[in-house]
């Protein structure tokens, strides 16, 4: 248990970005987002991708709705859809989503309907992973960033099974499982001593 | 006020003081994602932002359209109450129902906006779409995804516009300015940068030349010789690195 701390969950979240990178999945407009996180606004980057979440699942359905009916030739209609993905998807640096937009956006000028269903199946398939990853990124990715903010420390101790007593600035006090506190004097010492499942 | 020796607050008049505060950006874009991002750049660039979705709202916002409706030729002094006053423009070009490059036109021809430098946005990287844009008067064009780097060449273009539209001033007040004060600068200039004052009055006892013409002294403004000695009353806008921005690669494809 002990030793646990901040750094095992900084790596694992810069392990899961390179993974990412290195798949060519996020590039470096993502990083760019990052940069402009600050106390102001700590959360600017989860917000602006669960907009993205929200916006592209409606353009997915519209597509999907497009291409199921038997009579579909809208081919216009389905490339203005794709162009406000593809837009959306090169703003928060998902680039693989972007580009499949791209393959899409070919085969739609060829009004090649067979074409568009493969590349749709794809569309999804690439959005879907790119949105599990950027979950489980975002568990991890607020809590090292900004550890003072009360919000943060909370979903942060609760995770591992602490329920926060308080905060005072950086000097944190746990409440342990058998009712004990624990302080830790700083995020960068914390120290897990028991853990309870949550 | 105290006057500062670098000549650019010699005249009483001088509102330099608001030189780089609240520059007021109007930001167009129907995507949600896009407009949180340029919002969030332009505010962490010491920027105001009005971020709209439409070309539409963004005429009706500067009072544009009614400006459009209204039959008798009144003045260019603002329209409504609830007018907005914004010192640049920045919109994405692809937009259902007005596109930026439809918004932009309607802006240059209006007399009362024309002024205001407009930036394009687009995900396309499209050379005939960016000369047309700039032809129809546009400041520049950024190809998205928009970085930081992007706005941060857009806020020193302000700056600088801001400089030279306080040069201005002071060439149109420099007539208030007593010789005394106008020896001094001048023995301070053999040390320091020369002050950007423009001798009216040829009758100067300084030994200096007074048509000299400054090279500019901030790095951050364009290297071009400040308009002391043009008389337009809007500053030149000199453009910004246009030619190099258009073939940005966005590494994609």
């Amino acid at each position: 248990m002990l030793g646990w701390g901040v750094d095992r969950l900084r790596a694992d979240m810069n392990r899961l970005l390179a993974m990412l990178f290195h798949q060519g999945v996020l590039d470096e407009q993502f990083l760019q987002l990052q940069q402009l996180e600050d106390e102001s606004s700590p959360n600017f980057v989860s917000e602006v991708v669960n907009i993205y979440f929200h916006e592209s699942e409606k353009l997915l359905r519209n597509l999907r709705g497009l291409l199921m009916d038997r009579e579909f030739s809208d081919y216009k209609k389905m490339g203005t859809h794709l162009n406000q993905l593809m837009g959306s998807s090169s703003s928060i640096g998902a680039k693989r989503v972007r580009n499949v937009c791209v393959a899409f956006r070919a085969s739609s000028e060829q009004n090649s309907r067979p074409g568009c269903l493969r590349a749709l199946e794809l569309l999804e398939h690439e959005y879907c992973y790119l949105k599990n990853k950027l979950h489980e990124l975002f568990q991890v990715r607020p809590l090292l960033t900004f550890p003072n903010t009360f919000q943060n420390s909370d979903l942060f101790a609760s995770r591992f099974g602490f329920s926060l007593v308080y905060i005072v600035t950086s000097d944190v006090k746990l409440r342990c499982a058998d009712g004990s506190t624990e302080s830790t004097g700083s995020w960068s010492d914390l120290r897990f001593v028991t853990m309870e499942s949550v | 006020m105290s006057e500062k020796m670098d000549g650019f607050d010699l005249s009483p008049n001088s509102n330099s003081d608001n030189e780089e505060e609240g520059v007021h950006v109007l930001a167009v874009d129907d995507s949600l994602v896009d407009r949180k991002v340029i919002e969030r750049l332009l505010k962490i660039s010491s920027c105001k932002v009005t971020a709209v979705d439409s070309g539409w709202r963004a005429l009706k916002l500067l009072g544009l359209l009614d400006e459009e409706d209204k039959s008798s030729s009144s003045s260019s002094s603002s329209a409504g109450f609830d007018v907005l006053k914004v010192d640049l423009i920045i919109t994405d070009y692809c937009m259902p129902g007005m596109t930026g490059y439809e918004l932009l036109k309607k802006i240059k021809e209006s007399t009362t906006f024309r002024e205001i430098p407009v930036v394009i946005m687009s995900s396309e990287n499209v050379v005939a779409r960016i000369d047309r844009c700039l032809e129809e008067g546009a400041e520049d064009f950024i190809v998205k995804p928009v970085k930081l780097s992007d706005v941060k060449r857009i806020r020193d273009y302000m700056a600088s516009r801001e400089v030279r539209s306080v040069q201005n001033q002071e060439e149109r007040s420099s007539s208030n300015i007593n010789k005394r004060k106008l020896q001094e600068c001048f023995d301070l200039s053999l040390s320091s940068s020369p002050p950007s004052i423009s001798s009216s009055s040829s009758s100067s006892s300084s030994s200096s030349s007074s048509s000299l013409s400054y090279p500019s002294r901030s790095p951050s403004l364009t290297p071009s010789p400040p308009s002391l000695f043009s008389s337009s009353a809007p500053c030149s806008p000199s453009s910004l690195d246009s030619p190099t921005r258009r073939l940005k690669m966005t590494g994609f494809d």
